[in-house]
């Protein structure tokens, strides 16, 4: 079948897009630059109201009543970052855990500083790490000006002084608390080189302590960026084309105006329509009675066959290829091999579907824009709501709120920049506009389609000689940073295949390569990346030579990573968690695997049973992972654990599809996920090795599908390669 | 106008009857910790109780509450001092928090019919959406909440 010729390449509607994002990026890189020479001086410091609690640094205030309330500048989407952090800044502190509490540096101060807080953007499962040297210098800052407060109160040496849980003790026995020397203490300079304390001293690091923000999540008043209520405000629902890169041809409002509530019909950019109204279900309703035309561009007659035939190209290509590695000569061994192994594997497009829909509230007058926004890039938000009314960044005032899921697809600005076009055309108005769980599903940066062609090559003893994985899909960076793309590949590209990464260093022939396929449907940064597809890729295919080649699937691994060891580590950790060493249950098959991402180590080994009707049903899970230091072990946890609901909603369950140019699902009727009776108990093993920081939010998610689909092999000896696997038939063959 | 009964106050609710309680609730008595997840009566996001039964509110519409009296996370218990919110608070059950208002709202409903619910009850009663992953820790703390001894912590 032909393609269509628009296919070929990659899109060409995003023009304004790209100069958005390029402009972005020079931001993030122009004011990173900055931030890391602000790092350690003294800063302007934030405005404070009369009364408010002493800053000691710019990391955390503290009351006369010992209250430490610690900054944070991430965001808290779930993962526990905010309680994370404000343990590594109350520990070098030594500061009374009991009394902390957390709350956001704006990005408006992060500008003004020069980014004194470091980066805002939490994705990339940076929450922690990409923090943890500046917020621990700051709590040991601040200790030591707590201490030199103290010490010059006393007239003594700050040598004899030392500090636990906000109390400063003298060596002749005489104490006082940090509240008591707060305000002095703030008076002092910051210290730009503090020392921080050695791994072994830590009290509150690597304590499963409480998170700070429970109370407000089981009683309904946590204000999430879609329950802000400012006086005044105005809601708005939005439609965009729903041919991705389509444009805006014209809508009658006056069919509309007469409705209950609706006050303003307006386009927004020039790929949307919304309605504004009193109330935002008054808006809804009338937006789906609005007259709406639309140039739907040249990507409407696109389905999801044709993207399947696009890839299917990049599997057998010899050309335009990017390379991830290249050890020894891989198709003279294959071509060598005394036994060969070959297979496909798919995986679809993605929405992210956090529970809470995008939505952000706007407020424009002449010389200031205002936002209310779950971000998880406050600095972007910023810039963002900038560029899309024309008023400098200094004119901007960012409201951060906790994000009711992210998962990726809120480090994206698009619906800050139609909240600000819209607020823009009703000044000295709030708007508050918020995307039903359809525009949320139509419009998403999905993760990327993607196929693999997999070959082995084994020798006459059976052993493992050569090895081509190769990738054909969609590049995240072409679509959102094209600068990015490089030698036809991009930074994500091989995510868990870099040198540095990936275990199977013992293969003697190994090609890793890649062909971009690039397809009209917006990608981006799905939790966990393209971890998720190359992790099934590998480990399913490591599981099809160990059957192949008539080895147990936990020894061949053993044997490829001699000399992994961190990555052998947790192997060993999931599969002693799983009894791998002792016969399942009679009717449960077991399936392992194991993937590095984000700096950390995972691994995990599945129990699995499958009906005689093919009703699959996964019994357990042992998961292990090395994350280098574990901050909260409690909340690693719960990171571990949601990871397999995400990761197996998009085994199981998930896909999005592309039927006339359009996201074909529009709901969760349509695009299924995870629920409670799906859910398999999840033992998680965590074997800190130390010595390093490594994410904890995505590396587990690629993990999850492999062990799955290995244990289904082991239960039907059917080998499911295109996911999900809802269409697939696992009755025993 | 239309009068309906939430946690235990009477409002008059200026609003057309085929409107879904949901928006009822969070636009017109601006009471925001039911949430909006679909609409379409799939996630559980908007779970209230209507005379103590769990109801997916939007898609319910408010000419068919009459009488009946209306309960929404607030008024379970301000202080998260209800059974169910101190098992979740115990077992540090939130991540992202969103889902957690319905969730908690579908866990006191299937209590108060099945006071010591098995895994496959809770299985078959919990079928809000959490894209976190909470599922095991509401499913500890369910059997917590019960006082089902040796079930808390298993999951």
């Amino acid at each position: 079948m032909p393609l269509p010729a628009m296919l070929a390449k990659p899109a060409q509607h995003k023009g304004a897009m790209h100069m958005n994002i390029a402009r972005r990026q020079f931001l993030t890189v122009a004011t990173a630059a900055a931030g890391g020479l602000a790092m350690g001086i003294t800063v302007p410091q934030t405005a404070s109201a009369a009364g408010a609690a002493p800053e000691i640094g710019i990391w955390l205030t503290i009351a006369p009543d010992d209250t430490i309330t610690v900054r944070i500048a991430r965001s808290e989407m779930g993962q526990g970052t905010l309680t994370g952090l404000a343990q590594l800044v109350c520990d070098e502190l030594d500061g009374n855990w009991a009394k902390v509490k957390a709350e956001y540096v704006t990005p408006e101060a992060n500008l003004a500083s020069k980014r004194a807080w470091g980066p805002m953007s939490t994705g990339g499962s940076q929450g922690i790490r990409g923090s943890v040297v500046y917020v621990r210098k700051g709590g040991a800052a601040a200790r030591a000006m707590l201490i030199q407060a103290a010490a010059t109160q006393w007239n003594v040496p700050v040598a004899e002084c030392s500090a636990s849980d906000s109390v400063i003790t003298h060596s002749s026995g005489k104490s006082l608390r940090y509240g008591e020397v707060a305000d002095a203490a703030s008076k002092l300079p910051v210290p730009a080189e503090v020392p921080v304390k050695d791994p072994k001293a830590w009290k509150i690091i690597g304590k499963g302590v409480k998170r700070l923000d429970t109370v407000e999540k089981l009683n309904g008043s946590l204000v999430f960026a879609i329950d802000v209520a400012v006086p005044g405000m105005l809601n708005a629902a939005i439609m965009a084309c729903p041919v991705p890169g389509g444009k805006l041809k014209s809508f009658d409002g006056s069919k509309i105006k007469s409705m209950a509530g609706v006050r303003h019909v307006v386009a927004v950019g020039d790929d949307a329509v919304a309605v504004v109204a009193d109330k935002f279900y008054q808006a809804k309703t009338a937006l789906a009675r609005l007259p709406i035309r639309w140039d739907e561009g040249a990507n409407s007659n696109v389905n999801s066959a044709d993207i399947a035939e696009l890839l299917k190209t990049g599997l057998s290509a010899t050309d335009g290829l990017g390379t991830g590695q290249k050890i020894g000569d891989f198709e003279a061994a294959f071509a060598g091999a005394a036994k060969k192994i070959e297979a496909d594997y798919a995986t679809p497009f993605l929405n992210h579907a956090a529970l809470e829909p995008m939505n952000c509230t706007a407020m424009f007058t002449a010389d200031r824009i205002e936002i209310w926004v779950g971000t998880q890039n406050g600095d972007a938000a910023l810039a963002a709501a900038s560029e899309a009314c024309g008023l400098p960044l200094a004119a901007v005032k960012v409201h951060k709120h906790h994000l009711g899921g992210g998962f990726g697809r809120k480090g994206q600005q698009d619906v800050v920049r139609q909240a600000v076009q819209i607020a823009k055309q009703v000044p000295g108005v709030p708007v508050k506009l918020i995307w039903s769980r359809e525009e949320d599903m139509r419009h998403g940066f999905n993760r990327p389609v993607s196929m693999a062609r997999m070959r082995a090559g084994l020798d006459a003893n059976g052993d493992l000689v050569a090895l081509h994985a190769r990738v054909s899909g969609q590049s995240i960076f072409a679509y959102l940073i094209p600068n990015g793309v490089k030698d036809g590949a991009d930074p994500v590209t091989f995510q868990g295949w870099t040198k540095d990464e990936l275990g199977y260093n013992a293969i003697p022939n190994l090609l890793i390569d890649y062909a971009m396929r690039n397809t009209h449907v917006p990608v981006g940064f799905w939790r966990g990346v393209n971890t998720n597809q190359n992790a099934v890729y590998m480990e399913c295919f490591i599981d099809e030579i160990a059957h192949a080649a008539g080895r147990d699937p936990l020894e061949l691994r053993r044997k490829l990573l001699a000399k992994a060891p961190k990555q052998l580590a947790v192997l060993n950790a999931a599969a002693a968690q799983i009894g791998w060493d002792k016969p399942a249950p009679p009717g449960v098959f077991r399936g392992i695997c194991q993937n590095v991402g984000f700096g950390a180590y995972t691994a995990a080994a599945a129990e699995v049973s499958v009906s005689k009707d093919g009703v699959l049903k996964i019994h357990r899970i042992a998961a292990a992972t090395d994350p280098g230091y574990a901050v909260n072990p409690d909340q690693i946890k719960a990171q571990v654990e949601g990871s397999f609901a995400y990761g197996l909603s998009a085994a199981l369950y998930s896909e999005i599809t592309i039927e006339n140019g359009r996201i074909a699902e529009s709901n969760f009727d349509s695009y299924p996920v995870l629920r409670m009776e799906d859910m398999p108990n999840v033992e998680t093993v965590i074997v800190p090795s130390g010595g390093f920081w490594g994410g904890v939010g995505e590396p587990t998610i690629a993990v999850a599908a492999p062990a799955v689909l290995n244990a289904i092999f082991a239960a039907t000896g059917k080998r499911i390669r295109t996911l999900p696997l809802r269409y697939a038939d696992l009755k025993p063959a | 106008m239309v009068k309906i009964s939430v946690n235990g106050t009477m409002h008059d609710v200026d609003a057309p009857p085929d409107t879904p309680v949901l928006w009822v609730l969070r636009e017109w008595l601006g009471m925001t910790g039911t949430k909006f997840g679909c609409g379409i009566a799939q996630c559980g996001a908007c779970s209230i109780h209507i005379d103590g039964q769990v109801t997916r509110s939007c898609m319910l519409p408010l000419g068919q509450v009459g009488n009946a009296k209306i309960t929404t996370i607030e008024g379970l218990s301000p202080t998260a001092a209800h059974p169910v919110q101190k098992a979740w608070l115990d077992l540090e059950v939130p991540q992202c928090g969103y889902c957690q208002s319905g969730q908690i709202m579908a866990a006191v409903s299937l209590l108060k019919q099945n006071p010591k619910p098995s895994d496959a009850d809770i299985d078959a009663a919990m079928s809000n959406i959490c894209r976190c992953g909470t599922y095991p820790r509401i499913k500890a703390a369910i059997h917590a909440a019960a006082g089902n001894a040796g079930k808390a912590g298993a999951a």
